[in-house]
């Protein structure tokens, strides 16, 4: 009844698909990887945009394409692979429920890789007021409905959130002979990537409204019109600033949520700023056995980083494996100034370590610190900096060696 | 009483709670009933938008239809959702004092309790309290553990649905324009989808029931409109209360104060405020109302972030209390003096939840005074509902797998919303398509996603149903198409 299985890798997209053929590179043999939908690749097969894989195949490929490279290895290998399967539970002994159309199946696991990715954050996790019409979508869902179902969500539309995806979607919905009227971005910044600011809005002069945000929503059935305001330097709205714009739809990229559910079932330890587990420098989570790689663990914002993320954790798996995790005292990390959050957020063994950051704010000529007290371990030069834009930092073993607590800031 | 193809011997007016619930208690009887809904589906109106409470009856003045149709109402609610597979759950709750002056409203609101017959009414110190909820801040509270919670929506949908099943006619999407009194003491009904005739009408028609009286009678009742917000969390956030909670009412307002109830479905409501509108149909929230809420949480539940929250929604209320006087006029139940045959309900504000039963079977009371029905031996009293997979145990799931393996394919993952269930959603006994309709019989895009995993598939699989082009998939009514049509002119798939 209970099968055992080496490594189960939840979910099939660019985490899934990099860490099963890591392991597997590794010489794990007995991998599953479990995917709930009816094909691997996760996101990626709705990114028919190009611009992934500058960084792991020196070219430019579409999303679709980067999956493509990936699975032809998983198939190639031999991984096995569940599709239109769901995890319903996970527990903390590795235990995993699994349910489709042939019924409901149980592992049991030596070691489990959570690969579940994110879920988009929605209107009603931000709390816009207004009615509740047709119209309103992620962007992620406008972008699955009209690059895999071929349907049209709207004409008018206007964007909330300058994220990625919001971008993307601005540029692709006015390919396809929609009018998007603007892009309103609450902060001061884009919390997307300069190059889709470019080449999405500016190449087709979508307006990018920065300090503004939708703050009223009309229509009964379908959405006819938002009200638009600017925020102040304090965060409230500038009341004479309000203005309607007319528009049948309202598309949001305001955030994506690293999707823990399972997490929390197997009572995994989940960070308030990531919204993802506590990781330790071979990304396992305080459960021993049981790791996380890929949005699950942090937002990226380049699925390059997805999978060197996943490569880079497969590594610990086969310590863990091979029983060669002897864990020494922790050595206590703290965040000093200018950043949001560091993931590892522990760290327990001295081995070639990635750090990734994101920082709190835009900035220039910005110089990442690691110290010990005082003491200087290593520091690293950012002629910009971007809370869009992730951060990673290599520290060597001999660069990390008999210290015992590690800071680090941006100045 | 003759039959002819639009003659019914009762028309009902209004597809809420009330309206179905009176459908139902009349198919009782030898008699032929429809029910006139303007809108897609029933209960679109007050009856999909309130706390889902079966109050127990304390909060009414003694001697009111109010007081005496809800401990009715709460009393015999478990055995009607029993009948109707409806979600039903006896979970009590407690009204918390924060400050020493709110204790003697407590011991009044006990004293009225008992008066109106409700049930173990106690006042609990701050200990007691603090061990039925750890995490509620108060210094007293009064206690009913008969208060219960079910789900509005799927009360109303199960009524209309017994009642169809036992030969009541439901017309959707059937506004009424006007009505006739005619010579030989019929109804004409006039509606955009053409004329009925009936030998009575009631009007059920809850916020509009002011403008379908007035139709026979003029200017006789006066609805305001009194909207509620409520923010809905993440279930994620249920463990932090066990019961309901609600503040000390205060004189004069006409509700009950912003609340907190855990739902059956595991989330919890904040809400709702009060407050006097203009509009009938401006279900808005507004971030004034959104502030207020979390002070209110704030004061009583410091634990729930502003992170938890999932969606906003507002309902409203159709008052009889003029703005200007606020508080509660009682329900109106009663045939018309001037017209004959022609029985109003105004006002079935709260508790109307709780009294709907009671009030249908009030006017089938008037009815059969003045017609002598002859019961329906063919009445079934029992309707299923949607078998909820998740609910199952693991061997009851894997039995139904195996038996249809639509339940091993999970469409919505927040809600864990299995194909199967979708499928029954959409092939709805009143044949309502719209995605409302299936999300409110399914629960499916219910949860924290709401709906970015699954929408796109349950525009699938409804098209699939009844072939439908992209731009007749409506989210709720007329106008709110969800998709424009398809991408491109050249790119056909159908």
């Amino acid at each position: 009844m209970l099968k055992e299985k080496e490594v189960i890798i939840i979910g099939g997209g660019a985490a899934g698909l990099a860490a099963a053929v890591a392991c597997q590179e590794k010489g794990i043999e007995d991998i599953l990887i479990i995917e709930r939908n009816a094909y691997l690749g996760g996101i990626l097969n709705q990114c028919i945009h190009d611009g992934f894989g500058l960084e792991k195949f020196n070219s430019s490929l579409s999303g679709p394409e980067y999956a493509q490279k990936y699975i032809d290895q998983v198939k190639e290998k031999k991984i096995p692979f569940l599709l239109d399967s769901m995890v319903i539970d996970l527990s903390t002994q590795k235990e995993v429920t699994v349910i489709n159309r042939q019924g409901l199946q149980h592992y049991r696991a030596k070691v489990i890789i959570l690969a579940m990715g994110c879920r988009e954050r929605t209107r009603g996790a931000i709390s816009i007021p207004g009615t509740r019409p047709a119209g309103i979508y992620t962007a992620g869902v406008a972008q699955e409905l009209i690059n895999l179902k071929n349907y049209m969500v709207g004409q008018k539309i206007v964007i909330l959130g300058s994220g990625d995806i919001g971008m993307i979607m601005a540029r692709r919905l006015t390919l396809e002979g929609a009018e998007v009227v603007l892009v309103a971005e609450k902060l001061p910044y884009s919390s997307g990537l300069p190059r889709n600011i470019n080449q999405c809005l500016y190449d087709f002069d979508i307006p990018l409204l920065l300090n503004h945000t939708v703050i009223d929503i009309k229509g009964n059935g379908r959405l006819s019109e938002v009200t638009l305001a600017e925020v102040g330097k304090r965060g409230g709205i500038i009341p004479k600033s309000k203005r309607k714009v007319a528009c049948d739809t309202l598309l949001l990229s305001v955030g994506l949520i690293p999707e823990n559910e399972l997490s929390r079932q197997a009572g995994i330890v989940l960070s308030l700023i990531t919204a993802g587990p506590e990781v330790d420098e071979r990304g396992q989570t305080n459960v021993p056995g049981i790791f996380a790689c890929g949005n699950v663990l942090q937002v990226h914002d380049i699925v390059d980083n997805v999978s060197l993320e996943a490569e880079y954790i497969t590594e610990g798996i086969l310590d863990y494996l091979q029983g060669r995790i002897s864990e020494s005292q922790e050595i206590k990390m703290t965040l000093g100034a200018g950043l949001r959050y560091v993931v590892p957020q522990k760290i327990f063994t001295i081995k070639d370590t990635i750090f990734s950051f994101r920082v709190n704010q835009p900035g220039k000529k910005k110089t990442l610190v690691f110290e010990e007290d005082q003491k200087l371990i290593k520091k690293k030069y950012f002629p910009r900096v971007n809370p869009a834009e992730m951060l990673r930092v290599k520290l060597s073993s001999s660069e990390l060696k008999d210290i015992n607590k590690l800071k680090v800031k941006l100045v | 009483m003759k039959i002819t193809n639009n003659h019914y011997d009762v028309v009902i007016i209004g597809g809420g709670v009330v309206g179905c619930a009176i459908a139902r208690e009349l198919s009782k009887y030898k008699t032929s009933i429809a029910v006139l809904e303007k809108e897609d589906d029933v209960g679109w109106g007050i009856s999909c938008r309130n706390s889902g409470v079966v109050h127990a009856g304390f909060n009414y003045k003694s001697g009111t239809l109010r007081a005496q149709l809800c401990v009715e109402g709460n009393q015999s609610f478990a055995k009607l959702c029993q009948e109707l597979d409806v979600p039903y759950k006896k979970i009590g709750k407690v009204v918390v004092a924060q400050k020493k002056e709110e204790i003697r409203e407590l011991k009044k609101l006990k004293a009225q309790g008992e008066k109106n017959k409700v049930e173990g009414l106690q006042i609990i110190d701050s200990a007691e309290l603090k061990r039925l909820e750890p995490n509620v801040k108060g210094i007293a509270a009064l206690y009913s553990p008969e208060t219960a919670i079910t789900s509005p929506y799927l009360l109303t949908i199960a009524l209309a649905e017994n009642a169809l099943r036992n030969g009541v006619s439901f017309f959707l999407n059937t506004k009424v324009k006007n009505i006739v009194k005619l010579k030989n003491s019929d109804f004409r009904i006039n509606t955009n989808k053409g004329e009925f005739t009936s030998s009575y009408v009631i009007n059920s028609a809850g916020l509009y029931s002011d403008k379908v009286a007035h139709m026979v009678e003029k200017d006789k009742y006066r609805i305001y409109p009194c909207r509620g917000e409520y923010h809905v969390l993440d279930k994620n956030a249920s463990w932090i209360i066990n019961r309901l909670i609600y503040p000390v009412p205060k004189a004069g307002t006409g509700g009950l104060g912003v609340h907190f109830t855990p739902t059956i479905d595991k989330n919890i409501l904040i809400g709702p405020s009060n407050e006097y509108i203009k509009q009938k149909d401006n279900l808005s929230t507004t971030s004034q109302i959104m502030k207020l809420l979390s002070t209110e949480t704030q004061k009583f539940l410091p634990l729930i972030s502003s992170r938890d929250i999932i969606r906003s929604y507002s309902g409203i209320r159709a008052k009889q209390a003029p703005p200007s006087e606020g508080g509660y006029w009682d329900f109106v139940i009663e045939e018309s003096n001037s017209v004959n045959n022609f029985i109003n309900l105004i006002g079935i504000e709260s508790p109307g939840l709780a009294s709907a039963q009671p009030i249908a079977k009030r006017v089938v009371e008037i009815i059969n005074k003045k017609e002598k029905l002859s019961p329906n031996s063919n009445f079934n009293p029992l309707r299923k509902g949607i078998l909820r997979f998740e609910e199952q145990d693991k061997a009851t799931q894997k039995a139904l797998i195996e038996k249809d393996p639509d339940y091993g394919e999970i469409i919505c993952r927040c809600e864990k919303v299995t194909k199967k269930e979708i499928l029954e959603a959409i092939d709805n006994p009143l044949g309502v398509k719209d995605l409302i309709s299936i999300k409110y019989r399914s629960r499916a895009m219910m949860g924290r996603c709401q709906g970015g995993y699954c929408l796109t598939r349950i525009i699938e699989l409804l098209r699939e149903k009844y072939h439908l082009n992209p731009q007749d998939i409506t989210l709720k009514g007329e106008h709110s198409s969800l998709l424009t049509g398809y991408r491109s002119d050249e790119v056909k798939i159908c």
